[in-house]
């Protein structure tokens, strides 16, 4: 193929400082798709400057990765430095003090992404103008929508707060346990407006059920395609967000894996690199990086479980597997659905929480044989997250590995703007309905685009057309209101 | 309903990433001082449930850092307005207004400090030596603003005690 033959399009979201998104999608002669590619700027500096870092901090300093889930590799990470320092059994008012706080995460993170970045869309269709299809939008026509939304939002940040000591670099998870117990007065408070949360959860898979179940024939084809799925399940195969083994299965079910121990992730996991992006390609080691990429977050996990432990969110998933009889569903729109379900979990979880006794118990660290390496595993919002440490005999962090999320969700996230592309690309220029659509697919995939720095004067979405020979053919800048 | 009287402060951004931490140090530090009629929020960014924080008071100040713009910082009344673009997990203070004012019938005035940073790029919980002198400044100012508008507002509504913060910034 000759390389001068080929346009290009490329949309570029610059939302952050050093983190930002870009679209690239390039024609052929007849202006045909011939590759779609999203590339995600990943600071990977990160492992280099933890490194020499005492590793009690580590659970700290991780918080400095994102400003969108600083709980999770708060988590990951102190779940790391539990086997650290031998403590990896956690007591039990530390392990549901940590549960609390992670499923807190899980019920704000997946409350934003529905009802302020996905519901305009659902709201107001694809085609939407822009002024129009976004929060503030849904603020003013459906205001008891947007008034959830933030409740929920905030339900789950106070619960971090109450946990996590603080909104910014929270210390509640230390190495071997948790520096603090929910008092019974926060309790009482979190009690006093969980059925609200509840009814409000209900209402939202509700919301994501109809929607799905009314456009299917739009949603099924859109950026659907078959694929693993990859996520933590508890060994006897029910849904567990903060603990468990891994489970892979392909797109009908087969299982890959199961059982593993994720302390051995490397025997089943690796990380291809591609020269166009900086972010790794992780791959099922045993198929290899052509067939062994896989899906992580709602969808895999909604998929790869036995079961949900809890009533409501049971009933649901029943519900959405009738969706494909039973069989993995491999439409990436139904992440919605999944995620949803997935919100009504977690408010279940923290109801059954909020009710233990060991909320309010005092022993919370333990300690026991000190180890040199070790790996964290959590099922963050977007799925599974890995931390992995070296540290030496003086304390300090030798070695770091971390696979997020987003990264693990990188090849789906390619095919899923490729797949779009190839469907409503027509011509050289980039409509409004492509982008829509575009920003849809990636939507579906909840991506943490950014990793830290926030600063006003940003511009958070920038598309250029680029021709054959690399000249910029247009530019259209979207301004975000910040 | 009794009007909002209070002024509130949110300072945001990352104190993991240089200068992104402004906006929380501009918060610590008014919170230090403990002046009356404010209270004072921090936060890694903005977002939906600062529109319900915001709905309770009379006035917001949105401390965050700034990559351009005038030294030592930028003062600025602020408008509700919409957001568009694709969805990034954050708002805009504009943003934070529109929704107070959509959901929970609120008009709060809104202002914009911007402390210009120079260094983001880099892990490291501290500030650079001109971000910091940055900052000093920027405190004093909204220290002295804060306290004249505070007063005001134990007589009047604080929205109408600053007539021309244009001014007042300068």
């Amino acid at each position: 193929m000759n390389p001068s033959a080929t346009r290009t399009v490329v949309i570029e979201p610059v939302t952050r400082v050093e983190g930002h998104g870009k679209v690239t999608i390039q024609l052929d002669e007849q202006n045909r798709v011939r590759q779609a590619r999203l590339h995600i700027v990943e600071f990977r500096g990160f492992e280099r400057f933890i490194q020499g870092r005492p590793f009690w901090e580590v659970p700290v300093l991780v918080q400095r990765l994102c400003g969108i889930c600083p709980v999770s590799h708060h988590l990951a990470a102190a779940k790391a430095m539990d086997r650290i320092v031998g403590g990896e059994n956690l007591t039990p008012t530390a392990e549901k003090i940590r549960r609390l706080m992670h499923y807190g995460q899980m019920l704000q993170s997946h409350a934003l992404h529905f009802f302020h970045l996905c519901s305009p869309d659902f709201l107001f269709g694809f085609d939407a103008d822009p002024a129009v299809r976004n929060i503030v939008g849904v603020a003013r026509k459906y205001p008891d929508l947007a008034v959830q939304g933030v409740m929920l939002r905030k339900y789950g940040q106070e619960i971090i707060r109450a946990t996590a000591g603080k909104k910014i670099h929270g210390t509640g998870a230390v190495p071997g346990g948790v520096n603090r117990n929910l008092p019974v007065e926060e309790r009482d408070a979190f009690l006093k407006d969980l059925p609200q949360m509840l009814d409000w959860a209900e209402g939202a898979v509700r919301v994501a059920r109809d929607y799905t179940m009314e456009h299917l024939e739009e949603l099924a084809p859109f950026g659907a395609f078959d694929s693993n799925h990859l996520s933590l399940v508890r060994p006897n195969g029910e849904m567990d967000l903060y603990h468990g083994v891994l489970r892979a299965v392909d797109a009908k079910g087969g299982t890959i894996f199961d059982g593993v121990d994720y302390q051995n992730y490397l025997d089943y996991i690796a990380e291809d690199v591609q020269p166009w992006s900086y972010m790794k390609f992780p791959f099922i080691r045993s198929l290899g990086p052509e067939r062994g990429w896989y899906r992580v977050g709602p969808l895999a996990r909604v998929n790869l479980c036995d079961s949900i432990p809890s009533p409501k969110a049971e009933a649901a998933r029943k519900e959405f597997f009738r969706l494909t009889g039973g069989r993995p569903n491999n439409m990436t729109m139904t992440y919605h659905w999944a995620r949803m379900i997935e919100l009504l979990h977690s408010v279940e979880v923290i109801e059954q929480l909020l009710h233990d006794a060991d909320l309010q118990g005092t022993d919370l660290v333990v300690r026991g044989e000190r180890r040199n390496e070790a790996v964290g595993l959590i099922e963050a919002p977007r799925g599974t997250l890995f931390h992995h440490y070296v540290v030496n005999d003086r304390d300090q962090v030798v070695r770091c590995n971390l696979i997020v999320s987003t990264t693990n969700n990188n090849t789906p996230m390619n095919r899923a703007v490729e797949d779009v592309a190839r469907r409503y690309l027509d011509g050289v220029q980039i409509s409004e309905g492509l982008l829509n659509r575009i920003e849809v697919a990636i939507r579906a995939y909840d991506p943490c685009l950014s990793c830290a720095t926030h600063a006003l004067g940003q511009m958070p979405l920038v598309v250029e057309l680029v021709g054959p020979n690399g000249a910029t053919l247009a530019r259209r800048v979207r301004d975000s209101g910040a | 309903m009794e009007p909002a009287r209070r002024i509130l402060v949110i300072g945001y951004g990352n104190p993991g990433r240089m200068d992104d931490g402004l906006g929380p140090a501009c918060a610590a530090a008014i919170e230090a001082r403990h002046i009356p009629g404010v209270d004072v929020d921090v936060d890694y960014q903005l977002n939906v449930e600062h529109a319900a924080d915001a709905a309770r008071h009379a006035a917001v100040v949105f401390a965050d850092a700034a990559v351009e713009g005038p030294a030592p910082f930028d003062w600025r009344p602020i408008e509700a307005r919409p957001v568009e673009g694709m969805g990034t997990h954050t708002l805009g203070p504009g943003a934070v207004l529109a929704l107070a004012r959509d959901i929970f019938r609120a008009e709060p005035r809104g202002y914009a400090l911007a402390i210009r940073g120079r260094r983001f790029s880099e892990f490291g919980e501290r500030l650079s030596d001109e971000a910091r002198r940055h900052l000093d400044a920027a405190v004093e100012f909204l220290d002295s603003w804060l306290r004249r508008i505070a007063a005001g507002a134990e007589t009047n509504d604080a929205a109408a005690a600053d007539p021309n913060p244009m001014e007042t910034a300068r």
